[in-house]
């Protein structure tokens, strides 16, 4: 197998941002319906083994594929950029970054005084929902914005990167609040 | 000239003939298998016509008894027979301890962690006691199916961590089976329904066997069965309803001393029987008397209900918690797997859950083994033009301990599987040579909340100054959702040696010497067990070649390598009656090296014939 390809490559597609997430699991599921070891149950060592990496990989693949920031960053890396630890970013940006923390912060105040009864918090998980609802629309916008870009100014589009790091951290505390929230 | 090829009688050599392949449902309280024949799936029965195998194994002065006869003698002779076994697979002491309280065994370690139970004839493993239970099945298979299981598709719950479905596959191959795959217990009974209806979108199925509880969602889309997400209680069953009952009737006699086993075991059984009886009736009778534990009295259903209550509604959170993991607020369709749904408050609580009546034509008891009969059909090659895949995916994160017992996550739940990551670690001090590196399971922030898998030693790491080696350990999942890990620093490219110790499994040695006393018993030769094992193996080597020469030899190979592949294959052909498993073992390694090539073209142009067939069809939707 040709480890070289590049995962547009191996799927087929161009290479870029925005893809028609039907067609990329429709593509998938051809991939894997003609690699997977299921398929190759009484072959040969090798051919078991070469299976083995080819669905490792379009598993791998499909996940970059199908995931935004993944997929933003991995873009970059194509194009010979790879992302940086602490990047530089504006300070209108990260002063919205610390409110939007903070309001996290009070749905989550607010939800530890009533977790004594896990049937009466649906006031915060309201609130929650609102709070995650809002970052998701950021998200996409900044999604998009890095579509544009990633044809035209990659520096733009690296910056956008970091911002959907950013964002996506927050919706990820987001969700372990939740967690907490529903008593899992 | 060619010679022309002539089996044994008996052994399969038209490669177009049906392989015997079946579906094993090793489950806590009962035991199936179920296989295609004739075109019909069917799970089979005893000599009595018994299709359920009780999943107990009495250990006895002449030898072990399996099923119903072991039921019997359970009461009088409990220390010696084990049930539920299989909440014991791939577990330590400490876990049995906080998982259900009262078990009534002699436990005692072995080496590898694993927990042991001493019985009359010995310490027996969880695997051994397993094993007893597949051959015993097997032995089902073999008389009706006429002729050698060509291999088995054994279910597991979708929550098993590595170490239970290591536990598993080491059973499996104690009782000396070729297994297929280890397909998810949800899997395989939304298979078994896939076939009837066909239905696309997602599925549930909501399992309650008697030790496990499982919750897995199902995407059913062009005929591949893709689990989105699985969830649930590996220590809540239909076994804990029948606590509950047997708990409260020792409250109801006033009875203050601890139960001895004898005791609780009666009482388990009469639970169960309760409880079956509650399914159906608005109360049961009670009448137990045993060792000075007297009572009589009567249960009723809404008594019942109440004091499972907690249990049930423990399930639906799990649910809960999965539907929000997969991202998904409805289903098209919830399967019922296990004798559990039956209980009438379990059916109502999960048709309010997912706001639609379950579906219930294929026996929850079967449905299991049914669609891993299915499954091993379609492995084995039985159905060439069956377009079904299943995907599956991680059930609990992998990572690693990192400074402060705290875990770092590697490959995080729900990936599917197949997968691979790498990780990179660098030594602490100069000139550093070796590294342990504790790989642990579970959810949790804190290494001790976590389930320990294995410990790896890395050696041979070259001497450098702290922090410039690269080690890189790769850790790869396989379909079966077992891991393995290798390692090697990447500066020099040196392999470091990885040495597996697992926490809860049986080491190599324990298993070898499990077979050989196994082999002892039955006194037979090792040495012609592993000769004949190697002939198996190399003959299925020559037939699967020799079938993808047929098909894509002249195609993709220029004449002279498919000269030297095809002398290859007689070379190893001709070592198979040398009876001198060396030589034999020496030609697989030959043939492998000589094969690798043509494997790698053969799947590279299975993925171009996928990819161009499908530029096909989207021409075709381009023009519709």
């Amino acid at each position: 197998m040709d480890f070289n390809k590049n995962y547009f490559e191996i799927f087929q597609l161009p290479v870029a941002f925005d893809q028609d997430p039907d067609q990329l699991a429709a593509r998938y599921r051809q991939l894997q319906s003609s690699v997977h070891p299921d398929r190759f149950v009484d072959a040969s060592d090798q051919e078991k083994r070469l299976s083995l990496q080819w669905a490792t990989q379009i598993n791998a693949a499909y996940n970059v594929l199908v995931s935004g920031l993944d997929k933003a960053i991995y873009l970059l890396e194509l194009a010979g950029i790879s992302i940086e630890d602490n990047p530089q970013l504006d300070p209108g940006f990260l002063m919205d970054q610390i409110e939007l923390r903070e309001q996290l912060e009070d749905i989550s105040a607010t939800a530890a005084g009533r977790l004594v009864d896990p049937h009466d918090d649906s006031e915060a998980l309201h609130e929650l929902d609102a709070f995650k609802e809002k970052i998701k629309i950021e998200l996409h916008d900044l999604e998009k914005d890095f579509a544009v870009q990633y044809g035209t100014e990659l520096r733009a589009a690296e910056i956008t990167v970091y911002k959907m790091q950013f964002i996506n951290k927050l919706l990820l505390e987001a969700d372990k609040l939740e967690e907490k929230m529903l008593d899992y | 000239m060619a010679l022309l090829q002539i089996t044994e009688p008996g052994q399969a050599a038209d490669p177009h003939q049906r392989k015997r392949a079946a579906g094993i449902d090793l489950g806590t309280t009962n035991s199936l298998i179920a296989s295609v024949r004739e075109g019909m799936i069917q799970t089979l029965a005893d000599q009595d016509g018994e299709h359920l195998l009780p999943s107990v194994v009495r250990y006895t002065d002449n030898g072990p008894v399996v099923g119903r006869l072991a039921v019997e003698s359970a009461k009088q002779d409990p220390l010696n027979t084990i049930v539920s076994v299989k909440r014991m697979m791939g577990r330590g002491i400490d876990d049995l301890k906080r998982l259900s309280g009262q078990l009534p065994y002699d436990f005692s370690a072995s080496e590898g962690g694993m927990v042991k139970i001493r019985t009359r004839v010995g310490d027996i493993s969880p695997v051994e006691a397993s094993a007893e239970i597949l051959k015993s099945l097997v032995n089902r298979s073999t008389e009706k199916l006429a002729g050698e299981l060509h291999g088995v598709v054994i279910t597991v719950p979708s929550y098993f961590d590595d170490a239970q479905r290591q536990a598993t596959r080491d059973a499996a191959r104690l009782a000396g089976l070729n297994v297929l795959r280890l397909l998810n217990e949800p899997t395989a009974a939304a298979v078994a329904y896939g076939l009837d209806t066909g239905a696309e979108g997602i599925v549930a199925v909501y399992d309650l066997g008697g030790g496990t509880f499982d919750i897995s969602l199902l995407k059913l889309n062009q005929g591949i069965f893709e689990v989105v997400a699985t969830g649930g209680d590996s220590a809540l069953g239909g076994d804990d309803f029948d606590r509950r009952i047997a708990e409260w009737i020792i409250d109801q006699s006033g009875y203050d001393k601890d139960v001895n086993p004898r005791q609780l075991r009666t009482l388990m059984m009469q639970a169960r029987d309760i409880k079956e009886t509650l399914s159906t009736c608005d109360r049961s009778g009670i009448s137990i008397d045993v060792d000075d534990l007297k009572f009589n009295g009567t249960l009723s259903r809404s008594v019942f209900e109440e004091m499972i209550a907690d249990l049930i509604n423990q399930s639906i959170k799990a649910c809960r918690r999965t539907m929000r993991d997969a991202g998904i607020d409805e289903v098209k369709s919830i399967v019922l797997v296990g004798g559990s749904t039956r209980v009438p408050a379990v059916r109502s609580a999960v048709a309010e859950f997912f706001g639609r009546e379950p579906l219930g034509d294929i026996d929850p008891d079967r449905v299991v083994a049914i669609g891993a009969a299915v499954q091993a059909d379609i492995l084995v090659g039985n159905k060439p033009d069956d377009e079904m895949l299943l995907l599956d995916v991680l059930p609990l994160s992998l990572g690693l301990e990192t400074v402060g017992s705290l875990v770092e996550k590697v490959i995080d739940r729900n990936t599917t599987i197949p997968v691979s990551k790498a990780q990179e670690f660098t030594t602490f001090k100069d000139g550093q040579t070796a590294m342990l590196i504790h790989v642990v399971q579970g959810e949790r922030e804190l290494v001790n909340d976590c389930r320990s898998l294995a410990r790896f030693e890395l050696h041979d790491i070259p001497q450098m100054v702290a922090g410039a080696a690269r080690i890189e350990v790769l850790f790869q999942v396989d379909a079966d959702g077992l891991l393995s890990v290798s390692a090697r620093e990447t500066t020099t490219g040196v392999s470091a040696s990885v040495e597996v110790k697992p926490s809860y499994g049986l080491s190599d040695a324990e298993v070898t010497s499990m077979l050989k006393a196994s082999f002892d018993h039955a006194q037979e030769d090792i040495a012609s067990r592993s000769l004949s094992e190697a002939k198996v193996e190399a003959r299925r080597m020559i037939d699967a070649l020799l079938g993808a020469l047929e098909l894509d030899g002249e195609k993709l190979l220029a004449p002279g390598q498919m000269v030297l592949l095809n002398q290859a294959i007689d070379k190893l052909q001709e070592t198979l009656s040398l009876e001198n498993i060396e030589q034999i073992k020496e030609g697989v390694e030959i043939l492998g090296k000589a094969s690798e090539e043509f494997a790698s073209l053969r799947m590279d142009a299975a993925v171009r014939e996928v990819l161009a067939g499908r530029r096909i069809d989207q021409l075709e939707e381009d023009i519709g």
